[in-house]
């Protein structure tokens, strides 16, 4: 039995060519789009891109962590939302407390999610649907249902225009520090890889003697965070808290994650290629919208959602394909 | 209880346990067990399933806490209440296969939680791999430490679990039937390590079924039985008989007149032939199976775990894809394309494992009896309860299944009578062959004796049985031929009457050596 | 007989009872939430115990008890359907986009016919999605059944263009505003689905193996159970339900909105089914529970809204009944 498992692994690994078929789809989608579109490779097309898909890559990253401890995080839309809306009431006393405050707040709903699961034994998808229902409740009485304008005096919005050092904005900029962060935290610190163990073999790690619980715990409320993160985003780049946004958002991070090559059951993944995997997942709507753009096709907002899951079911072909030359057990 | 105080004591015990007491929701477990192990000593611990082995090991190791009782470990009092307290003491348990993660890679399972540091953050991989390599250098061993571990082999595993223990400095290493997925060959490299281990001054705990194994390996042996400590020996002073008879609470003089089994020896009236395979594979570790069987005959598969046995009785149940071969069944060719296929044919399948792949635990006896007849008991989709009654009843009383109502969850029953009615849903579906994979395995003597006459009165009535055991003895008093497998082929046939344990023994570890002459 | 069996029989007649024990802790758990629930009411509530307020509580619970029927036998499997809410939306849309439609305005029997038949088919449809991902290309439950969760819907709003469709059809209203015997249709509708899936469950082959392969599936797939099938088709029953109380909704109101119908049922559903009995791992299928789960879930709707809290403060609330159900279950299990 456990020779079969090992001759699998042996074929997934040598066949994770996922990972680089990523970067090839996304190069090869940029090409594509230089090509074809004049204004692709703008200044603005470029910098509206990155905006708008910082959010989504940064509940990737909070994702993958929580996927590859074997777990799934539903709530990361909800609790962007109500961030989103602690952001824009934060904003008069501007970013510096306003982006702290949002990103504790997502740490707050991660914290309910880890003590859950890990104190309470509820099985992750049901807690992180429950906060789930929980941020959009709260999110939906903090604003009395209605969007929340921010304080346009502050420099609460300038988090999505001005660029730090000159070259990028700073909420593109934040989020590509968080992703290095993560990145190193993953490959080099005991917390990463025990992150990667307890998705590997929960009761292996622990007795192993690793201190599960803390690498758990972390990842949902690491997950929370870039959440939060997320919601301060969304809130300084649209002006307003919104507490109806972030419907299907856990779908696009997980596809994202998945894309990277990251395992649905854990133990194995990658911070570099579920970036990736976010930019491929928002490159595929930015063409679709300049094909809106040229005409060829009409596509109503709608159609994003449908799009998004069938993004997610083409991944899962692609993954199980590569995967499933396992033979059936059982 | 004697022969405890008349043991060959060791000068100061590394670990000594007195008067444990453990029960699970008032169900005892463990009572006024008792275990020595001396520094640099190989230290055996056996029992049948049930004994209380694994409850014993998991109380020292930390995972469970004891209700009663004294430990000391290296002469201090020994309070642990986790497994890392335990490693971080100096014990380190080499379970069967829980405790590596295969997905990452060897440097990581061997270092992991202590990790060599840069800047005491960051992990210093290079220093992490070459430590990982040393190590394993010491076992001989030179692998590709980046690898993930998943994809070696089981023995190598298992060196790379070792490996851990060794690199934690540990003074006590618990191995739990480190042998039961392992060639010859593995064997002898484990046995390696363990004396170096043992040279090294380490204490080794080492728990096994395989009794051969002690007497090659191990400096005393501790027997448990239904909870409690029965007998320490020094394995020089002892015989297989006497830890056999310690094991099952029996006389040495008993077992020697009865012989091990009820099965009564080899009558058979053998029939026509009933299945034929030739030249099945699956690729799963089954490579190429010759094998016939008649009707009215028991036919053993013989060979060492991993020979291909249970690969064997999965191919010929339509469980696993055949990737070659036939298989002729009553005379027709049929390969069944899954177990439903096979339970039409008339075969059925009395898996190895009866926790997971036999019973279900919430369904009632009555369900779980009836599972694999259903088809022949459905009218359009509908049971008919009043026929399902009536067939369960009628087997629980020819069977003698110990249950309340036949309504009581299965999960209630003991290990011989949850056994029993799993014998009995195969048993009602009334097939023509049935293949029966470890059919006594972990139940207790009385049940498994009732399940071996049940086979040889199913057989007497003329039908066919394929009969997978690692006890040599059922396989030789039970079965009127063996067929000895390795790796995936047929290597040999042996007739009863006739065949011996010994003769046995010497079949599966001719061709082993054979094998390693060639290669 | 030997000694460890005589233990182990004699050791296990206590943790029998004491299952039982539980067992009826937890049935009686559910009833007497049910008796609080209604004694609150009585009186707290103004005008609780009035005809009008039982039938609207009849014609909300039945659409929950309908999906949570359908959730019980998918969780039976050890599944879980996060799309049932955006198939109510799917088949919601279809229907009157059926009706509305020239060709059904010009034969509108045949019109009907079909409004009530084709969505129901989509909703099938969409089960057979849902079974084939998670039996055949082995993804987790939560995984495959979350594509439709948001594409499904997504898909009600392209068909419908986000637009509210509202309609006047005596005919496909019924089956929101009709009456038998003085109580809503839909009512007698759970009733009769609930005693069907009830036979089905406990009486016929299909039940037996689907509550075989919740409670172990290598032994169900060993003793010759249709394990793939038998998953699909518990998807396909649920999606099916989904699609009858998808519709249902778009008859009370006589107008069809793809954004809300059916949001968040997947949360009400798998609230019901777990309070009502079912076990997340699978292997049990108390299709009464679910109705006495919907009930009280909807009881504690009611009984918020109807005392002046915010629709938002019932969604946490409802939260937090969920996190209980499932934590005692949890605790139930070590």
């Amino acid at each position: 039995m456990l020779d079969t498992d090992a001759f699998d692994l042996r074929k997934y690994v040598a066949n994770n060519t996922q990972t680089t078929a990523v970067w090839f789809a996304l190069v090869g989608l940029i090409i594509f789009g230089l090509l074809r579109y004049d204004n692709f490779g703008s200044a603005y097309n470029i910098t509206s891109f990155l905006n708008y898909n910082a959010m989504f890559i940064a509940i990737s990253l909070g994702m993958c962590f929580v996927i590859m401890t074997g777990g799934i995080d539903l709530s990361v839309g909800s609790v962007a939302a109500f961030t989103s809306v602690i952001a824009a009431y934060l904003s008069p006393y501007g970013i510096e407390v306003a982006l702290p405050g949002a990103v504790l707040a997502g740490v707050g709903f991660g914290a309910i999610n880890g003590f859950c699961i890990i104190a309470m034994r509820i099985p992750p998808f049901i807690a992180t649907l429950v906060t789930m229902l929980a941020a959009k409740g709260g999110a939906l009485i903090i604003s009395g249902a209605e969007t929340i304008g921010v304080d346009w005096g502050s420099n609460f919005t300038k988090l999505g225009m001005e660029k730090a050092f000159g070259l990028l904005p700073w909420s593109i900029t934040i989020v590509a520090a968080l992703a290095l962060v993560l990145w190193l935290v993953l490959e080099k610190t005991s917390l990463g890889r025990t992150v990667l163990a307890v998705g590997g073999g929960e009761d292996a790690s622990t007795l192993m003697g690793l201190k599960v619980n803390r690498a758990k715990a972390f990842s949902y409320m690491l997950s929370g965070g870039c959440a939060g993160l997320a919601g301060v985003i969304l809130a300084s780049g649209f002006g307003a808290g919104q507490p109806l946004e972030g419907i299907g958002w856990e779908l696009s991070a997980i596809a994202a994650v998945v894309v990277g090559g990251t395992l649905l059951t854990g133990g194995l993944g990658s911070i570099p290629a579920t970036v990736a995997g976010a930019l491929l997942l928002g490159l595929v709507f930015n063409i679709l919208n300049f094909e809106n753009g040229r005409g060829t096709i009409s596509l109503s907002a709608y159609w994003q959602m449908v799009i998004r899951g069938g993004f997610l079911f083409a991944v899962i072909l692609f993954q199980t394909r590569v995967t499933s030359s396992r033979p059936k057990v059982g | 209880m004697q022969s405890v105080a008349s043991q060959p004591h060791a000068a100061q015990p590394l670990v000594a346990m007195h008067g444990i007491e453990k029960a699970f929701s008032g169900v005892p477990a463990l009572q006024s067990a008792a275990l020595d192990v001396a520094a640099g000593e190989v230290h055996a611990l056996i029992g049948q399933n049930g004994a209380g082995k694994s409850t014993l090991i998991k109380i020292l190791t930390g995972v469970y806490s004891r209700d009663a009782g004294d430990i000391r470990f290296a002469g201090a009092a020994s309070h642990l209440t986790s497994p890392r307290e335990a490693q971080d003491s100096g014990i380190a348990t080499i379970y069967q296969e829980l405790n590596l993660v295969p997905l990452r890679s060897v440097t990581e399972n061997i270092v992991m939680g202590y990790e060599p540091k840069r800047l005491s953050v960051f992990i210093d991989w290079r220093e992490a791999h070459i430590r990982a390599r040393e190590i394993l250098s010491r076992f001989g061993i030179d692998i590709d430490v980046k690898a993930p571990l998943g994809s070696y082999s089981t023995a190598i595993q298992q060196l790379v679990a070792i490996a851990r223990a060794v690199s934690l400095k540990a003074r006590l290493v618990i191995m739990d039937e480190p042998t039961s997925s392992l060639d010859a060959q593995e064997v002898a490299v484990l046995f390696g390590v363990v004396r170096s281990l043992k040279e090294a001054g380490v204490a080794v705990l080492y728990v096994s079924h395989f009794l051969d194994e002690l007497f090659e390996i191990c400096d005393r042996v501790t027997t448990m039985r239904d909870g409690q400590t029965v007998s320490v020996r020094s394995i020089a002073q002892t015989s297989k008989l006497e830890l056999i008879a310690d094991m099952l609470g029996r006389n040495v003089d008993d077992i020697k007149a009865a012989g091990m089994t009820d099965f009564g020896g080899g009558t058979a009236k053998t029939g026509d032939v009933l299945l034929q395979a030739d030249g099945v594979s699956t690729g799963n570790r089954l490579r190429n199976l010759t094998l016939t069987v008649h009707s009215g005959e028991i036919v053993g598969l013989g060979g060492l775990l991993g020979s291909g046995r249970t690969e064997a009785a999965r191919a010929l149940f339509g469980v696993d894809t055949l990737t070659g071969g036939d298989i002729t069944f009553k005379g027709s060719p049929s390969a069944p394309a899954n177990p439903a296929a096979a339970i039409t044919q008339g075969i059925g399948y009395l898996t190895e494992d009866r926790k997971a792949e036999g019973i279900i635990p919430d369904m009632s006896v009555r369900e779980n009896l009836t599972l694999a007849l259903l088809p022949t008991l459905t009218i359009n989709g509908q049971i008919d309860r009043k026929r399902e009654r009536q067939i369960v009843a009628h087997y629980i009383d020819a069977l003698d299944i110990k249950a309340a109502d036949m309504d009581q969850p299965i999960r209630e029953l003991s290990g011989g009578n949850q056994q029993k009615v799993l014998l009995a849903r195969w048993l009602a579906t009334e097939p023509e062959l049935l293949i029966l994979d470890e059919p006594t395995r972990g139940v207790d003597v009385g049940a498994k004796l009732e399940i071996q006459s049940i086979i040889r009165y199913f057989v007497d009535k003329g039908f066919g049985v394929i009969l997978i055991s690692s006890e040599f003895e059922e396989l030789v008093e039970g079965a009127d031929r063996i067929v000895v497998l390795q790796d995936g082929y047929c290597v040999s046939e042996l007739h009863n009457p006739g065949i011996t344990e010994n003769t046995l023994v010497k079949a599966i570890a001719q061709h082993h050596q054979q094998n390693e002459g060639a290669a | 007989m030997s000694a460890p069996t005589a233990t182990s029989t004699t050791a296990s007649k206590p943790v029998r009872s004491s299952a039982l024990n539980w067992k009826a802790i937890r049935a009686h758990g559910g009833i007497i939430a049910l008796i609080v629930l209604v004694a609150f009411n009585a009186a707290v509530t103004p005008n609780f115990l009035q005809m009008q307020t039982l039938f609207v509580n009849i014609s909300q619970v039945a659409t929950i008890a309908i999906v949570a029927m359908g959730m019980t036998l998918v969780i039976a499997t050890g599944g879980i359907d996060l799309s049932v809410g955006a198939v109510m939306a799917l088949a919601g849309a279809l229907a009157p986009l059926l009706f509305l439609s020239p060709w059904g305005i010009e034969y509108p029997a045949l019109g009907l016919v079909l409004a009530f038949s084709l969505p129901l088919v989509a909703a099938a449809l969409c089960g057979l999605f849902n079974g084939m991902m998670v039996s055949i290309l082995n993804v987790q439950p939560i995984i495959a059944t979350l594509i439709l969760f948001i594409s499904g819907r997504g898909i009600a709003q392209v068909l419908t263009n986000g637009n509210l469709q509202t309609f006047k059809n005596p005919g496909f209203s019924y089956l929101g505003t009709g009456k038998i015997l003085g109580l809503p249709f839909q009512g007698w509708l759970a009733l009769v689905l609930a005693i069907v899936i009830y036979w089905i469950v406990t009486r016929t082959i299909f039940g037996r193996y689907l509550l075989a392969t919740g409670g172990n599936e290598k032994a169900a797939r060993l003793s010759g159970g249709p394990v793939r099938s038998v998953k699909i088709g518990a998807y396909v029953i649920c999606a099916f339900l989904s699609g009858i109380a998808g519709m249902i909704v778009v008859a009370i109101n006589s107008a069809s909105d793809a954004a809300r119908n059916g949001n968040l049922m997947e949360l009400d559903a798998i609230a019901a089914a777990v309070v009502g009995g079912a076990l997340l791992q699978g292997g049990r299928a108390p299709i009464f529970g679910a109705i006495l789960g919907a009930v009280i879930i909807q009881l504690v709707k009611y009984t918020l809204l109807a005392n002046g809290v915010e629709d938002e403060v019932a969604l946490v609330a409802k939260a937090g009944i969920i996190l209980l159900a499932v934590y005692v279950q949890q605790v139930r299990k070590e």
